[in-house]
């Protein structure tokens, strides 16, 4: 009789951490879907993961100075050479626009509710022209990059 | 660098070509700053893509106006080619770089056409006025706005003379990578920069190479560079010469 009781509260209990954990699990499907980008082409981008999710918009922010008022043309960290590499397809098999939720930039920026300018100006689709900013060493170390942002910071 | 040959386009890029290779050969050899001069004529020459633009140069132009026929546009359509100058349907609002002007001489009545556009000024009034910084002059003497600080005030179109710049009204899509282009900022004539950064010559020099030849571009810090040739061989004027700004382009046989 006391065995049976055990077992009848095991099963109470198991009932109940269950239903829990489904509710659990229903609030999270609830949540804003963490984004998963797609992955760019090519083995590396021009630096680390981690480093390029921190500090992307650091680079961006000390070539465009470079590329306007001095005339320094590196491609490494060039708006056209993310746009080629990291370009998503859509349906009809052509590479989306920032308009479309698909969009590399837009999948993170959306996510973190960040607004961002730069396709007001520059296209948000691959271009012929464009060269792709492949990173021809493997990829720089982080350090040396960071030194650079440090420089441009100034 | 064909801009008065009036050769096929095929032939003008071999021969830029074999002017790259022949300056990096150059550059291994001798001293730095005797490339630019060692073979000749080397006004277009590419600048290595991590090497910021100096004042050793100073881009400029020359305008034949006797070479310029009137009913000529081939330097605008190229402009809008190589630029992504879209038509917004209403032409009172579209960007204009480059455009063709009628001049009257109101005592004879002769009537001349000519293309103006940023005359890339060593003392420009547009970056004098404008307030954010936006407007600037690079070392090498290209005048040009940072649309990434302009705040679409206006100042600078005020302050042209030559109402060389336009006001981007509308919405813009598929810019071209050479030009990011969007509503609420100022542009204009760049002497397709890139281009120049490059070693080529901006796209209406080229156009123009096909049809009548006027215009002549190249580095007038260089004595040996065919604008700099071509202006000692004959006088040249530039508009609105009393204002004293002193501009990268100029005009032959503008009276």
């Amino acid at each position: 009789m006391r065995a049976l009781r055990t077992l009848f509260a095991a099963l109470l209990f198991l009932t109940g951490v269950a239903g829990g954990a489904s509710a659990w699990a229903e609030d999270a499907a609830g949540r804003t879907p963490e984004p998963h980008p797609a992955h760019g082409k090519g083995e590396h981008c021009v630096a680390d993961t981690a480093f390029m999710r921190r500090n992307h918009m650091l680079m961006m922010y000390a070539h465009r100075t470079e590329v306007l008022h001095e005339g320094v043309r590196t491609p490494q960290f060039n708006i056209s050479g993310c746009v080629n590499c990291h370009a998503v397809k859509g349906d009809d098999g052509k590479p989306v626009s920032f308009a479309s939720e698909k969009h590399f930039c837009r999948s993170c920026h959306s996510y973190a509710a960040v607004q961002i300018d730069c396709f007001e100006c520059h296209n948000s689709k691959p271009q012929e022209t464009g060269k792709a900013a492949a990173a021809e060493n493997g990829g720089e170390d982080a350090a040396k990059l960071a030194a650079f942002l440090r420089e441009n910071k100034k | 660098m064909s801009s008065c040959s009036g050769g096929d386009g095929k032939a003008a890029v071999d021969r830029r070509g074999v002017l790259q290779a022949a300056g990096a050969f150059a550059g291994t050899v001798l001293a730095p700053g005797v490339t630019l001069y060692a073979f000749g004529g080397g006004d277009a020459q590419a600048r290595p893509v991590d090497e910021p633009a100096s004042a050793k140069q100073r881009w400029g132009m020359l305008i034949d106006l006797n070479k310029c026929s009137s009913g000529c546009t081939a330097c605008v359509t190229a402009c809008k080619d190589y630029n992504g100058l879209k038509s917004t349907g209403r032409p009172e609002i579209d960007a204009q770089w480059i455009r063709k002007v009628s001049l009257k001489d109101p005592n004879t009545g002769v009537v001349r056409s000519a293309p103006v556009m940023c005359q890339h000024c060593a003392s420009p009034p547009c970056v004098d006025v404008c307030p954010t910084g936006a407007s600037m002059k690079r070392a090498d003497g290209i005048v040009l706005v940072d649309k990434h600080i302009c705040i679409g005030c206006r100042y600078c179109m005020m302050a042209c003379p030559f109402k060389a710049r336009s006001f981007i009204h509308e919405e813009e899509t598929d810019q071209k990578v050479n030009n990011p282009s969007g509503k609420g900022t100022v542009e204009g004539c760049t002497l397709c920069v890139d281009r120049v950064d490059a070693g080529q010559n901006p796209a209406c020099v080229d156009a123009c190479a096909k049809e009548g030849g006027a215009l002549v571009f190249g580095d007038l810090n260089d004595p040996e560079s065919e604008i700099s040739k071509a202006m000692r061989a004959q006088p040249s004027a530039r508009l609105r010469a009393d204002l004293e700004l002193d501009q990268g382009i100029h005009y032959v046989n503008l009276k």
